[in-house]
């Protein structure tokens, strides 16, 4: 068993929280008794913060449309039929005809990439996240 | 949070959370914080068990209105009234701050002649709130050494949102409650990296670090450091994205963990228009409302599988660490966009994601001191972050605001963008549960969370139940003039007469069916806090 401390996913607390790990998967998760926010404590989010982590309807495998119904595919077949997709309307609509959403539950890290994408591949300021939603 | 830019220059809680504990008087106004933000509420209720005074303002008797000193149960709408009656009686009674208003403000004269122009009278009326109560609130509140204002989506989320939040502001610099440690001004953020998000520049105005994209001095910089020419004109918002209804000017979209099919208002056309899209790549967890639509979804690794850091809401940059590696196939998203962008011709080869962010503090001033390497150990870093000796910010506006002087914008009330009539005689109020979250993508894969709250509620008061003959439990059909849904009425005197409450973390019940897409002009927040509804039995 390995316990492995990071950042509650749910709301703007920010709870410091550790996960606990067992032959590969998340079984529990328990408040950080320092962490300046959570001091020992977590709301009923929190304490179950592992349950949907191995949660049997989570996507394991991209998916594409084809002939109506979306159908498990390669990484490099989605990929290619995305650029090829965003290439064409770039192309035909110019770049203001894509919009990207980003995510407020996503990483800063994730948050930055996502923006220079947009702004330096794609070549608009279409973008946004649901900060006001 | 267009509303404390302008006045104090930036949009983000001017406290820690652990301050909130000290204050002498905390002002909830328009936040349900022991449902969205435990974490908070529990300092709200220990510093009440303290002896702190608690004043909430809420149209709702929520749990933390019933451990309230003083509950004004102001009518939906009417918080602009309600403060500047306040302002007006502080005024009055000469309780501001004079030494702070004229050293550390600009625009005084212009509130203080509003505020003469105030009948106290009128606002009794439109917040229904009698004039002793808020009196006494603004008493409590001016004469306080220390006190907070905690606000939240009951603010932001109405077609006057940003006059709201700048009213709030005002009030605080009239009494001085800013510069200190345990007072200021404390929007609470509902999701884990909402303020990071902003912060990062995924908005459609400003890079990283709120520099604007429409400023030649900005772009250039980010021009030279990316190696490529960017745009000049600010993008759309999401609202203007997800509602041209697919026709628009939008004809790709590609949806990075969001799902607006179920958290965006109107959500009837925000499907059209999905829908009518040439193209939709969706990345997320699982196949969401949003995901079922779309050509391509990508399947997400989540919080547990990858590494990275979030900020919370009050500023504190904090590592989420990998604990096992990704399931299945699933990708951390950082890979996915790489792989796009290496595609499209502009590779963008990072090694890790501390690389990632020693760019981010290259380019972030507010960041410019937060390293992964800093972050392994302590507890984080709160923004501004000025390099990397320097300690972080655990109160914001020390001596000087970010703008310098704290502006004073004199606000007038606006009404609600849609108002009960014969055909729409309620008013509809939605929001969250304890045990749920957002549209439900994680926590509804919960149990325990599931067993808890498994399906919406509709809270309807008993005296408008009796006039409808509906009882506790029955099904009732829930209709505005943008659609309807059915969902169970739950029989309580949280909700006033008139008003009804519920929440939108169910795709059985899908609330933003009816909600309203009119929006505050300024910062494009959409009045989820108010639309006109009617209520009905569900015929058997």
């Amino acid at each position: 068993m390995r316990e492995v401390l990071t950042t509650c996913v749910y709301c703007g607390c920010g709870c410091g929280v550790y996960l606990r790990e067992e032959g590969g998967r998340v079984v529990g998760a328990t408040a950080s008794r320092n962490h300046p926010v959570s001091r020992g404590n977590l709301c009923v989010k929190g304490w179950h913060l592992h349950e949907f982590i191995h949660d049997p309807a989570r996507l394991t495998t991209p998916l594409l449309r084809k002939n109506g119904t979306l159908t498990p595919v390669s990484w490099d077949e989605a990929l290619d039929y995305t650029t090829a997709a965003l290439g064409r309307l770039k192309a035909d609509h110019g770049p203001d005809s894509l919009g990207v959403l980003a995510s407020a539950k996503c990483t800063n890290e994730e948050n930055y990439l996502l923006q220079k994408f947009t702004r330096a591949v794609l070549g608009t300021n279409n973008i946004d996240h649901c900060a006001r939603l | 949070m267009a509303g404390l830019a302008t006045t104090f220059g930036s949009g983000a809680m001017t406290n820690s959370i652990n301050e909130i504990e000290q204050a002498q008087v905390i002002l909830a106004v328009g936040t349900n914080t022991t449902e969205a933000h435990p974490q908070v509420a529990r300092r709200m209720l220990d510093a009440v068990d303290r002896g702190a005074k608690l004043i909430v303002i809420d149209p709702r008797r929520t749990r933390l209105a019933e451990c309230a000193t003083l509950h004004l149960a102001i009518r939906p709408g009417s918080d602009i009234a309600l403060l500047n009656g306040m302002m007006r009686i502080i005024l009055d009674e000469n309780l501001h701050d004079d030494l702070f208003i004229e050293m550390r403000t600009e625009n005084f004269l212009a509130l203080r002649d509003m505020l003469y122009r105030v009948d106290l009278a009128e606002v009794e009326v439109e917040t229904g709130v009698p004039r002793d109560r808020i009196a006494s609130a603004a008493r409590l509140y001016a004469r306080a050494q220390k006190a907070v204002i905690c606000y939240c989506l009951g603010i932001t989320q109405h077609i006057c949102g940003t006059d709201n939040v700048q009213s709030i502001a005002n009030l605080a610099m009239l009494t001085g409650h800013v510069e200190k440690e345990w007072t200021g001004v404390d929007p609470l953020r509902g999701q884990n990296n909402v303020q990071g998000a902003c912060d990062m520049g995924a908005l459609p105005s400003v890079y990283p670090s709120y520099q604007p994209v429409a400023d030649p001095t900005f772009r250039r910089k980010f021009e030279q450091a990316w190696g490529v020419t960017l745009p000049e004109q600010p993008g759309l918002t999401l609202l203007d994205m997800t509602h041209s209804g697919g026709q628009g000017a939008i004809r790709g979209m590609y949806i990075m963990g969001e799902n607006p099919m179920l958290s965006d208002p109107d959500a009837t056309k925000v499907e059209a228009t999905l829908r009518g899209l040439d193209f939709l790549a969706v990345s997320d967890l699982f196949l969401t409302e949003t995901a079922q639509l779309a050509h391509v979804v990508f399947p997400a690794a989540s919080f547990a599988e990858k590494t990275g850091t979030v900020t919370n809401s009050e500023r504190r940059v904090q590592l989420i660490r990998q604990v096992i590696p990704p399931l299945g196939e699933t990708w951390p998203d950082s890979d996915t966009i790489m792989a796009l962008a290496a595609r499209l011709g502009y590779p963008m080869p990072y090694e890790s994601q501390a690389e990632v962010m020693e760019e981010i503090a290259l380019l972030t001033p507010i960041y410019s001191g937060i390293f992964h390497d800093r972050l392994e150990t302590g507890w984080g870093l709160q923004w501004p972050c000025w390099g990397r000796e320097h300690p972080g910010t655990p109160f914001l506006h020390k001596y000087y605001f970010t703008r310098g002087k704290g502006h004073f914008v004199p606000a007038q009330p606006i009404p609600a963008s849609e108002l009960p009539d014969d055909d729409f005689p309620l008013l509809l109020n939605t929001g969250r549960v304890y045990h749920q979250y957002h549209t439900g993508t994680m926590s509804r894969q919960c149990p325990t969370l599931t067993r808890e709250a498994d399906r919406a509620l509709l809270q309807l008061n008993p005296a408008d139940a009796k006039g409808l003959a509906i009882r506790q439990g029955e099904m009732v059909r829930l209709t505005s003039r943008r659609g309807s849904i059915e969902l169970a009425a739950s029989l309580t005197e949280e909700v006033t007469a008139g008003s009804v409450y519920t929440t939108f973390h169910f795709h059985e019940a899908p609330i933003n069916r009816l909600t309203t897409a009119a929006a505050d002009p300024k910062a494009k927040c959409p009045e989820y806090k108010i639309c006109a509804v009617r209520v009905e039995k569900v015929s058997p």
